[in-house]
Parts: structure tokens; sequence; C-alpha cells
């Protein structure tokens, strides 16, 4: 491939590739996120393959592994084009059909087709499916049309054209302005305004400045960076280049977590791809301006996403992090002025610049504006990741996007904000999602991961698990977030094993704001937000617990019984068999009987029983 | 046993670069599985740190291991949304199963059990992972069979 020199050059490139394809050719889409890797997506798109060059169609259509698509729960998808058709949970044995039928026939394969829960339809394409719908998929819409691993295809879209009116037709005062017309705020956590923090970068004294792609995603149940990068790894590195750009910085870093290989070799391949087209490297477009970007692979420690951690971790030590006096911004990594964002910041970048800043600042709320990506996980139907404008209720998401709560449970709360978030319940449904809302009900935006909960959920266990998470996770350096935090979990861990004491739930809240008052970083400070919010908001199941040492939601073990209903066992013996305490007693046709002292409480008979005939309260 | 030589080598590939220990550390780690007092000590030696400063960075971060992992390498997704879909009581199945605690290696080095905290995986809740193959919507029952296949 030559370097590209120009805009012009880029814009031919761009026609060229366009031009040698025939929009009307069919391309099998099949999703190559993690999670649909996971559950066979790999033999099923070898088995297109082979199908393919069976049948001698090799010139007849184009097959194509993308992105996540966002649908994670009903994966491995498989999407044609150019009809959109969209098919779920395909097996390499469905291969042959999708062709015959599909690709050479014309005709849909009925029964890998979304059928809508709510009335029964069947449903072709994707964008009528009701989960993708109601989404706007800025960020996301990219990842399901590209193979992530070919920067032909990110430039067919248009991509890196903002890049090029950025570095040929704008100065870095009007990106910066453009950005803080926008209202960007960051997408890692505490929703800072992009712009000025670009601005205070770009007046910083000094000539050598960094930005820093913030890719650690630390929080427990979002991964929706991951699927970025894994997606559409080019539009988080045009982004890097037009903030580099803006405050005069010549070297990128992206920090990616280790659990991430797959996105780690995605974001390597559009590195090197981008060098070789002349988009990273010297003179970039002719525009004078260089720029390259390096990837840091993270050591596992949740408190280096932290800003301050993060750049001592970069620099080779320990990740501690520091007093938040001294801003990155004029001394961060290697004391250098430092912009440090979140993926999902740098990869709404180019689509400001390509589209204005009053397209993005129409969408959303008064001071959150644009979209934002969550991920819905946990006690939810429709479990993936959603794109949407900010504003948007938690009902809306939650049942209309993510289709309720599976086996028709009750909702009880959800999750947002990882470690420093909290638990919101269901009186505030109707609470539309943005920065100011979630903090007002004592919880967080952080990565948008929206962890749902059901009536068998115990929010006492899931205070304590968060305050295990966050006494893990501290780095120890702060007496208050080491010794506090350790404390709180100790109380939790009592409480939940039927030993908590009246004066527990006023202990917990006191400790809660000597934490907040005497903590450096972010971790500390809003360690305590799990648990005041689960105190907030359900105060009932912390005093079942400590009071009638009940655990409401059938799930601490140390309060819970199981037993077997008489009138439902068959006497099948599979739960006798299973028993890994041998606590079952019985024989073949007579009703079993669980020996309570032996029992460990692992609930596998009551998993295995095909009658439901075993019980837990 | 690693060789000293490939130690010096790989310490030798970082000179100059900013990112240093930690780093060295990941490569070493990658290499052996694991990082022995007796590569500690080298790496110390060679950039002029203190050994103490090596080993605070070594056990700060969960990448670096201390001691040698099992062949297969079980890990077990503590995530929050593994977690509210069961995902302790998978760990403590294989725990009985494999008679280790999270963290630990089979006396015969079959086996190492680890957790983690979310690896995007979510969808297929609770997961695990063995030697990197993913099995999601796991359930106790299920674990024993799972393990067979490495046994
Ligand atoms: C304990 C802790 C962990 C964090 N983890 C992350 C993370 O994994 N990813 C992230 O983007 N930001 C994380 N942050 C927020 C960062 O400190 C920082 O605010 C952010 O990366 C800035 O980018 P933004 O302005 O684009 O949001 C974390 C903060 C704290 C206190
Ligand atoms: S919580 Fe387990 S994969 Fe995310």
């Amino acid at each position: 491939m030559d370097r590209i020199r120009t805009a012009d050059e880029l814009k031919r490139l761009r026609d060229s590739i366009v031009a040698a394809r025939d929009p009307s050719k069919p391309c099998i889409a099949v999703c190559g996120g993690t999670g649909c890797r996971a559950l066979g997506a790999e033999s099923v798109t070898a088995a297109f393959k082979e199908e393919i060059a069976g049948q001698g169609l090799e010139d007849k259509i184009d097959i194509r592994m993308t992105g996540c698509h966002g649908f994670c729960e009903r994966g491995p998808l498989v999407v044609i084009f150019p009809e959109t058709i969209f098919y779920h949970g395909a097996t390499p044995d469905d291969v042959p059909e999708i062709v015959s039928e599909t690709i050479v026939g014309e005709k849909v394969v009925e029964r890998l087709l979304y059928e809508d829960p709510l009335t029964g339809q069947k449903i072709v394409h994707e964008p009528e499916v009701p989960f993708y719908k109601r989404q706007k998929r800025i960020l996301m819409g990219k990842n399901g049309l590209i193979d992530p691993t070919r920067i032909e295809d990110y430039i067919a879209l248009d991509g890196y054209q903002a890049a090029a009116k950025a570095l040929l037709e704008m100065t870095p005062e009007e990106i910066i302005d453009t950005i803080k017309r926008s209202g960007l705020r960051g997408r890692g956590g505490a929703g800072f305004p992009t712009g000025r923090k670009w601005e205070s970068c770009r007046r910083a004294d000094g000539d050598v400045k960094y930005v820093i792609c913030n890719a650690d995603e630390g929080d427990p149940g979002a991964y929706q960076d991951r699927s970025l990068i894994e997606g559409n790894p080019h539009a988080i590195l045009e982004g890097m280049i037009i903030g580099a750009y803006a405050i005069g910085a010549h070297e990128g870093f992206v920090y990616i977590r280790m659990e991430y290989p797959l996105a780690m070799h995605h974001l390597q391949l559009a590195i090197e791809q981008a060098e070789e087209y002349g988009l990273l490297g010297e003179n970039i477009l002719g525009s004078g301006f260089d720029f390259t970007v390096s990837i840091h692979r993270g050591a596992g420690a949740f408190v280096c996403g932290e800003s301050s951690a993060l750049m001592r971790s970069m620099a080779g030590f320990a990740g501690e992090p520091r007093a938040k006096h001294v801003h990155a911004t004029e001394k961060g990594l290697w004391d250098r002025p430092t912009v440090l964002n979140n993926v999902k910041t740098w990869a709404s970048v180019p689509h400001i610049i390509s589209n204005g800043a009053d397209w993005f600042a129409q969408m959303g709320t008064e001071k959150s504006k644009g979209t934002m990506v969550f991920s819905l996980v946990g006690k939810i139907n429709n479990t993936g990741l959603v794109e949407v404008p900010m504003g948007i209720t938690l009902r809306e998401l939650i049942f209309d996007i993510g289709g309720g709560i599976p086996e028709g449970k009750r909702f009880k709360a959800v999750q947002t904000g990882g470690p420093s978030g909290g638990c919101i319940p269901e009186s505030l449904l109707d609470l539309p999602v943005d920065y100011e809302k979630l903090t007002e009900a004592g919880s967080m935006m952080g990565s948008g991961g929206m962890i749902v909960m059901d009536e068998n959920t115990c929010m006492v266990d899931v205070a304590r698990y968060f305050s295990n998470f966050n006494r893990d996770e501290s780095c120890g350096k702060c007496t208050a977030c080491r010794e506090g935090v350790a404390r709180m979990q100790q109380i939790l861990e009592e409480i939940t094993h039927g030993r908590g004491r009246e004066g527990d739930i006023e202990m917990l809240e006191s400790l809660s704001q000597a934490i907040r008052d005497a903590s450096l970083c972010a971790l500390g400070r809003t360690a305590p937000n799990p648990v005041l919010t689960t105190i907030r908001y359900f105060r009932d199941e912390y005093e079942a617990h400590i009071r009638d040492k009940r655990c409401p939601a059938g799930i601490c073990t140390d309060l819970i019984r199981y037993s077997i209903i008489p009138e439902k066992c068959t006497g099948c013996m599979v739960c006798l068999r299973n028993c890994p305490a041998e606590a079952i007693s019985g024989e073949k046709q007579k009703v079993h009987v669980i020996d309570q002292d032996k029992c460990i409480r692992c609930g596998i008979c009551r998993e295995v029983c095909k009658f439901d005939a075993v019980k837990v309260e | 046993m690693e060789d000293m030589a490939r130690i010096d080598a790989i310490i030798a590939d970082y000179r100059g670069k900013t990112s240093g220990l930690t780093t060295i550390l990941q490569h070493i780690q990658d290499e052996y599985n694991y990082l022995s007092p007796q590569a500690m000590e080298r790496v110390a030696e060679k950039l002029g740190l203190p050994l103490s400063q090596v080993l605070h960075v070594a056990t700060f971060y969960k990448a670096f291991s201390l001691e040698p992992r099992g062949k297969h390498l079980i890990t077990v997704c503590l995530g929050t949304a593994c977690h509210v879909r069961g995902g302790v009581r998978l760990v403590e199945q294989i725990e009985r199963l494999l008679k280790v605690r999270a963290g630990e290696t089979t006396p015969d080095r079959q086996f190492t059990l680890e957790t983690v905290n979310c690896v995007g995986s979510c969808a297929l809740g609770p997961v695990m992972i063995v030697d990197g193959e993913y099995y999601g919507k796991m359930i106790p029952s299920k674990v024993e069979r799972v393990l067979k296949k490495y046994q």
C-alpha cells in the first residue's frame, strides 16, 4: 500500500475502495465480538467459508467477521447485507441452509429469525429488532459493518476524513472550541468536560506533551470499551490524532487491560496499518504534524484505571495514586502535560469534528450531551451493549431495550458506576440517565455498566461484594481507605453470616463518612457508595439479616435452608446423586430428604431438579 | 528453570525504554509463567534497583505469580454480572472438586484456580475459562464434566 500524502489522496483511496465493491453483492457478516466468539462464531465463519467454496460461490458472496453488534445474549449473530437479514444463535449446522435458502434462494430461514417476545412476531431486518430500534448507534454503529482488521473497511466509511479536516482545515484552537461547544464530557467516570481538559493541557508549559487512551475498563460488568477497540480500533486512533494535534502532543499511548488480548491484537494491527498508510507517523496527510501511538499493557490492578495511578504504572512503578492538586494536564506522564481520556471519549471526537458541535449538543440533556454506551448485564433478558442518547430513562433502557427480567421475576435494583457507584431501586426507574441524575441518586455514571438485579439478589450481599472488591483493590496508601474499607467489609461479612448486631448500620454510615473525608483518590472517596445506597434504599433487608437472621433473597448461605417439597418430589434420585455433601437420602420413587446437618447449601440439588421440588427459604 | 542469559536478553530488550520495570517483569512472566526469586534478583541487579522495589511491583499487580502455575489455568469470573448470576458457587464447587482454594495450585501441579473481576463476556455469565477456552452460563453441576476434559 502507498502512503497517503494529502486529503485528496485519502478521498481518492476511499472512492476507489467503494467503487471496487458491488453494493448489491451479498455479504455475510458474522459477529466476531468476544461474546459471539465464545459462543462459536469462529466455527460458524469457517463453515460459511467452506460452504461457499464448496458451492463455488466465492466470487458471488463476501464473508466478513465484524466487530461486536451488541446483542451478545443471542450470539452467534449473522447479518446478511445488503438486506440486513438478522439471524441469531446460528451454528455451523445452520450454514448450508442459510447459503442455499437465503443467499441463493433469496428466502429467509424463519427458524433463525428473532421473535419479538411481546407480539410473537418474527422480525427479519436487524434495525427493526426492538433491541436495536430504540438505540442511536453513533459509536457502535460501524462495529457491525467493518472487518476491524482491515483499515480499508474503515476508510470506505469515511474513516480518517475527520482527522484530515482537523489537521488541514482547522487550528488547534478551533478544534478545542468545537469540542467545548459540543458539550462532550469524559466517558470514563467523572464526566469532566473534555474541551476544558484539552485547553488547559494546550496552555500548559512544555514542548513534550502526551495523550493517553484509558482502556483499563476496570468496572466489572462493563465491556463497551473492549467492544469498541475490538470492533473499530481506527475510530479511537483517529480521535487521538485529532486530540494530539489540538494540544500539541506527538506521542500517544493506549493503556489496555491484560484481560483483553483480542482488543490488543486488533489495535496493534490498526496501528501498523495506519502507519503504513501514513495516517500515523511523520507529516500526517501533508499537514506537517507528526504523531505515533503505542500500546501499554496493564498488569492487573483496578486502581490503575485512575488517572495518576495509571501514569505511575506506565512509568514502571506500582500504580499508587497521588493527590489531585497536581493536574495531569500540567504534570502527568513522566511529569509532562498529559491528556487522559476514556476510549468512548476518544471515539466520539471524529464524529463531532465531522458533524459539528451543534449536531452533538442537540442530543442528550442540558448538561450531558451526546450518546452513551451502556452494558446491560445481570438479570436481564437482552444482555448486551446499547447506545442511547443521554437522558433516556432507566425504565426504557431496562424494559423497552433490555426486554425486562428473565423468568417473570421482579426487578429489584440496577447497579451503575462500578465499585464506586450505587444501587438504584424500582421507585427511581423513571430517572433520566445522565451524570447529574445518577449522582443525585447516590450512584455514578462510571464506565456505563448497568448490572440489573432481581428479587433473588441480596442487597446486603451486593454491598459486601463491592466492599470486598474495594478492599482488595485499595492500593493501601491511605489509612482511611485501607483500614476503613476493610472494617466495613468485616461488618458486612458478619451480617451476611447472621452475626450482625444492632448498631451495625449506623457504624457503616459513620465509617463511610470517615473514608470519604480522608482518602486521596476517588477509589476511597467513592468506595462507600455501594454500601450507602443499599442502606438508603434497602434498609429493610439489612434489618432482616441483623434482627431476624433471615436473608429474604435466599442468597446468604448461613441464613438459608434447602428442603424438598414432598408433593413435588418424584424420587428420581438425580439430586441425591449430584449432592457433593451426600446430604440427601431416599430411594427410587420415594420422597427424598435433605439432612440439614450435612447440607453445605451449594444449591446443586435445586439446580438439577427437573420438578422444581427443592425450595430455599 | 529459566536461564539467566535469557533473562538478561529480555532486560536488554527494554534498555533505554521508559516503561522499564513492569514491562520487563511482564515479559518474564509471559515466558516462564512466574517470577522466580533468582529472576527478580537479576532484574534488580541489572536495573540497579533495590530488590524491595522489584518485589513491591511484583506483588502489587495481579499479572505476576511468584510461584509456578499449574499445567491448566482455570479462571472464574467474579465480576458483578457473574456474581449476581452465581459465580461464587462455581468457585466453591471447583474448590471442592480440586481440593484447593482460589489462588492455589493442586499438589500435582495440574490445575491453578484463579478468580478475575470481569472478563468482558458478561452476557455469558457466569463464565469460567480453562486455558483460554470460555465456558459460559455455567452452573456448579456442570463443572465436573468440564474439568474431566483436562484431567
Ligand atoms: C479507582 C478508579 C478507577 C478508574 N478506572 C477507570 C477505567 O477503567 N477507565 C476509565 O476510562 N476511567 C477510569 N477512571 C477514571 C479516570 O481516573 C479518568 O477520570 C478518566 O480516564 C478520564 O477520562 P475521561 O475524561 O474521558 O472520562 C477510574 C477512576 C478511579 C478513581
Ligand atoms: S462479570 Fe463476568 S464477564 Fe463480566
